[in-house]
């Protein structure tokens, strides 16, 4: 392999194949956890870990896992590493824990980890995998953020807890359940825009 | 008493999709026709409540007493995807009508994070084995409602004519806020 293509593995997850505004994959976590910026990088954090090492793990077991039963069997990698993200984050952060609360265990059925197990570690090298795994983890993480930031800023004023203008003119219906939809149609609207262009 | 308060609030006050955001792959993938996003309800109603009765038992008789509660996603899945496996090789016997009526959405299911999360809920939540019942129940309730109103919506969107860049995703999600505007009209109802 060149290394060309090994950068191009890595950057398709991060642009021309965004999870997020072009697949259109894990919208459970991307809606939910997104009230602020912190807590989307968080969430995008934690997923590009548990992408990074069940990619890097599957791609090693993808001789011995018989066919049929390698749905199951990813399965269980993918939640093992979940287990790892969980128990960590309840350890040393637990008021980031607390934020995101259910959804932390809810990786396990985000579309987009078992999505390139399937698609990409199943059928690739260690390395050319754990970079996919990277690159679409950040590609999340980076959406995540985004949407966090326009929802923070929009709803209370602040980026990243800093004031960037008086929380009285926030429209606290972007930090809410409505919000989320809103705020995410308009960002996916104008990539769709700009792809175009 | 307290079983109405459950049902009323799963329904319509913290509907799964709309204020949880809980289920939204299959509520933007299979809700372009009412007749699928009946069938997809359907289905989802059905795992759901075998599901959460089966890891209600194995949280309450395997992990507490065991003392291995780090399990709990593990075991979860495996239980949700096995149940899957078998519901779908029951009907084909058992049901061969509901089967066709079903078979499609069924594998769909294992990756519907609505039916993990009510799993995990009804742990978090403390409920007993008759609330955890009533709870999946409404739920999917909630989830029925909200895929067919949605569905309704989109197969009049289907005819209007919209700015580039707006089709398809954009002006769904655009659509899924409005009614998750209108739900919110629900909160205060119940605590």
């Amino acid at each position: 392999m060149s290394k060309n293509s090994n950068l191009q593995v890595f950057l398709n997850g991060i642009i021309k194949e965004n999870p997020t505004f072009v697949l259109i994959l894990g919208m459970c976590p991307t809606l939910a956890t997104t009230t602020s910026a912190i807590n989307g990088l968080s969430m995008g954090l934690a997923t590009t870990f548990v992408l990074l090492g069940s990619n890097v793990v599957i791609s090693l077991l993808k001789n011995i896992i018989p066919d049929k039963v390698r749905i199951p069997a990813f399965i269980v990698v993918i939640a093992t590493f979940v287990s790892v993200v969980e128990m960590s984050m309840q350890a040393y952060l637990p008021a980031l824990y607390e934020s995101l609360g259910l959804f932390i265990p809810l990786i396990v059925v985000n579309c987009i980890v078992l999505g390139r197990a399937e698609a990409f570690a199943a059928k690739n090298n260690v390395l050319r995998s754990a970079l996919d795994g990277l690159g679409m983890g950040l590609g999340f993480s980076m959406a995540l953020t985004l949407l966090g930031a326009a929802r923070e800023l929009l709803g209370t004023g602040k980026i990243f807890g800093l004031n960037i203008f008086p929380d009285k003119y926030g429209m606290l219906l972007f930090v809410l359940a409505p919000g989320a939809f809103i705020a995410l149609g308009y960002l996916i609207a104008i990539v769709n825009k700009l792809k175009k262009a | 008493m307290s079983y109405i308060l459950i049902f009323i609030s799963a329904v319509f006050v913290n509907n799964i999709v709309l204020s949880q955001f809980l289920g939204i792959c299959p509520f933007l993938g299979v809700s372009k026709k009412i007749d699928t996003a009946l069938g997809m309800s359907g289905a989802v109603a059905f795992v759901m409540t075998i599901a959460t009765i089966f890891t209600y038992i194995i949280q309450k008789f395997v992990l507490e007493p065991f003392n291995i509660g780090f399990l709990q996603t593990i075991t979860f899945i495996l239980i949700i995807a096995a149940l899957v496996q078998l519901v779908e090789i029951i009907l084909k016997k058992v049901s061969p009508a509901l089967y066709q009526a079903l078979g499609v959405f069924l594998p769909l299911i294992t990756t519907n994070c609505a039916i993990l999360g009510v799993a995990i809920l009804v742990v978090q939540k403390d409920m007993n084995m008759i609330e955890s019942v009533v709870f999946a129940i409404s739920t999917a309730i909630g989830f029925g409602l909200a895929l067919i109103l949605f569905a309704g919506i989109r197969e009049q969107l289907s005819m209007v004519k919209l700015p580039k860049g707006m089709e398809g995703t954009p002006i769904s999600l655009l659509t899924a806020g409005l009614l998750a505007m209108a739900f919110m009209g629900f909160a205060g109802i119940v605590k």
